[in-house]
């Protein structure tokens, strides 16, 4: 647009404004933007209020998105963009706020435009500046849900997975989970770590709570079990179910050397064995 | 064969081979392969796409639900722009491998499908075309 002539939207923002804010509002109570469950009316009078506002102050500064005046109405939006998202409202919804402004302006612009030719000019400009908006506080959404995506994900990893002690002498690791990851060269340390601490003479690796066990995740395994080895410690690996065990054939993985169970429990009996305890249902006269 | 369901998926870091088992694992369920099935295409398919990320630099994931006149199957197309394969003969065979790994994932991959084909060409990249039919 010629910077000769008045952009009739600012006309419109500034001689229309009352009526626009009560077309606009209207408009959203009608076509379902509002959501009064989720929010007051006073509040969406402000809103919008306020929206109007900025939006004018920065119609009169100009077509260039870079100004202040822009920048106060993306932060605004981005303002309202997090709070609604908080009292519930979907991105579709705060997108949906902005777009309906623009039947609230349309009226006004044909009005004040005069001429067809004008009028086009006038309305495409109006309608890829809401559009923009619109979509802004879509990425604002769209980052704030990333922002958290990101949290759990650091969360995911800091997930510990416990060395827990069933007996003197014996522990055990739980593992639960994606082995594949930068967590298995945690957890697999700390096992070691434990072994040292408390000088065990056998650990169980349990991967009942592993959904896949590929060549990566015995890799994993065997070099663990191997380091234990060096450490004194012997390692029995359980919750191999029936699935994973033909798995592990097919793969071709050797774990021939390494002691393995089907479950947990069948493994505590061997660790048992091994370091000499042995365990029995107590008599009459023992029972407490 | 007809193709009764096509999913893509790009593989370009480890969470997203997670994300390739989790898909395959749900298209070998809908398919009907029992558990010990599911396990074998899941793992071949943490193999291969593994070896898209890591050998291939990242490539994409096909995953199709074929369907033929009493049998149904599943296909899984891993494609990459790597370095490709020199010996495929080589690369198949359990114990080799040119990184740090046992070197029975691609063979390993190989027994667990009925049909796995690979086709590559020197610095233009891998795809590798596995089936298994139930």
């Amino acid at each position: 647009m010629p910077p000769s002539q008045p952009s009739v939207l600012a006309t419109v923002l500034d001689q229309d404004r009352g009526d626009v804010l009560k077309a606009w509002i209207q408009d959203q109570m009608a076509g379902g933007a509002a959501r009064p469950d989720l929010m007051q009316p006073s509040e969406l009078q402000d809103q919008s209020s306020q929206f109007l506002d900025l939006l004018a102050a920065a119609v009169n500064a100009g077509s260039a998105r870079d100004g202040a005046a822009w920048h106060a109405v993306r932060q605004f939006l981005a303002g309202i963009s997090s709070s609604r998202a908080a009292q519930g409202f979907t991105p579709v919804d705060t997108a949906t706020f902005v777009l309906s402004l623009k039947q609230a302006l349309l009226g006004r612009l044909q009005q004040r435009s005069g001429d067809a030719t004008r009028f086009a000019a006038e309305l495409w400009s109006m309608t890829t500046l809401i559009d923009e908006l619109a979509l802004y506080t879509t990425s604002v959404a769209l980052e704030a849900r990333e922002r958290i995506i990101a949290r759990q994900q650091e969360e995911m990893l800091e997930l510990s997975t416990p060395v827990v002690k069933l007996w003197d002498g014996i522990l055990a690791l739980p593992m639960i989970g994606t082995l594949d990851s930068a967590r298995t060269q945690v957890v697999m340390e700390s096992l070691l770590q434990r072994i040292v601490q408390t000088g065990a003479e056998v650990a169980i690796i349990d991967i009942t709570g592993v959904p896949t066990v590929d060549t990566l995740v015995a890799q994993h395994l065997i070099k663990t079990v191997t380091a234990a080895r060096l450490m004194g410690a012997e390692c029995i690996i359980s919750g191999i179910r029936p699935q994973i065990a033909a798995t592990i054939v097919h793969l071709g993985v050797d774990l021939t050397n390494v002691d393995t169970k089907a479950t947990l429990a069948d493994a505590f009996r061997l660790a048992l064995r091994r370091t000499g305890h042995a365990l029995g249902r107590a008599t009459g006269s023992e029972r407490a | 064969m007809p193709v009764q369901r096509t999913d893509a998926l790009a593989v370009r870091s480890a969470s997203d081979v997670v994300a390739v088992r989790q898909l395959v694992r749900t298209r070998a369920q809908e398919a009907g392969f029992n558990l010990v099935d599911q396990t074998r295409i899941v793992t071949a398919a943490s193999e291969l796409a593994r070896n898209t990320l890591d050998y291939g630099g990242g490539g994409r994931a096909t995953i199709e639900l074929l369907t033929e006149p009493g049998r149904t199957g599943l296909r899984m197309l891993f494609e990459d722009e790597g370095p490709g394969i020199p010996d495929i003969e080589l690369a198949l065979r359990d114990g080799y491998t040119t990184g740090h790994g046992l070197g029975l994932g691609l063979g390993g991959a190989r027994r667990l499908m009925n049909d796995l084909r690979i086709e590559s060409r020197p610095g233009k990249g891998t795809r590798v075309d596995a089936v298994r039919w139930r």
